[in-house]
């Protein structure tokens, strides 16, 4: 019997939000982001000093499609906390700005120790994830 | 055969090919969103719209923007290259 709504592509994406506390869909790569919102995510996030997974959606198109019916945002970057959308490039920004990313990233007080995630890349994983800090 | 009269589905398109304004924008926000001020600026590709409706009241700023992108559903990311959004609600 054949599941109609089997997806690998969309469930590996879920399964990449759910294990990763921070993770964020970019182009590009942290070190090479290929566009300036991006960019200007990744710059704010390193700035904080929490680490962070990254997935390039450049490489297969499909990516920024599942992803865009999966969250319900239609642009790139999209950053998830926890397993649930934060927004994009402008919202970053905004809470970035007013305090609001430092306390959902759980460095409110500097109290909270960095917890960096290995993740292990399956070989034949279309979703190239990236720990950086 | 079938003599009962068709119904005319008019629809205005937009060519997929023609350039987006900040104006066109702008008074696509205001008409789909009640109430809505938009102030948009951009190049025919990139555009930043700063936007206060009522309907923004309440609302998380990630459910304001969906308000805002939904406007334009899959033009964003195509025809609207990038569209930035600051909303504020308004009274």
């Amino acid at each position: 019997m054949t599941d109609v709504n089997s997806n690998p592509l969309r469930e590996e994406i879920q399964k990449a939000i759910q294990e990763n506390p921070v993770i964020l869909f970019m182009k590009g790569t942290p070190e090479q982001p290929a566009c300036g919102f991006s960019a200007r995510t990744v710059a704010i996030l390193q700035s904080l000093g929490k680490p962070f997974a990254a997935v390039n959606v450049l490489p297969d198109p499909r990516i920024r499609q599942e992803l865009s019916e999966l969250s319900n945002w239609p642009t790139i970057p999209q950053l998830f906390v926890d397993g649930e959308l934060v927004g994009g490039c402008d919202i970053v920004t905004e809470m970035y700005q007013s305090g609001e990313l430092q306390e959902a990233l759980g460095l409110e007080g500097g109290a909270s120790e960095p917890e960096p995630r290995e993740v292990a890349p399956d070989q034949a994983a279309p979703l190239s994830i990236e720990n950086r800090l | 055969m079938d003599t009962s009269p068709a119904t005319l589905d008019v629809v205005t398109a937009t060519p997929e090919n023609a350039t987006a304004t900040p104006q066109e924008l702008k008074e696509r926000i205001e008409s789909a969103i009640p109430g809505a001020r938009a102030e948009v600026s951009g190049d025919g590709h990139h555009f930043n719209a700063v936007v206060s409706a009522p309907a923004f009241a309440g609302l998380s700023r990630l459910a304001q923007h969906r308000l805002v992108y939904g406007v334009f559903g899959s033009e964003v990311g195509g025809r609207i290259h990038a569209l930035s959004i600051q909303t504020t609600p308004s009274e």
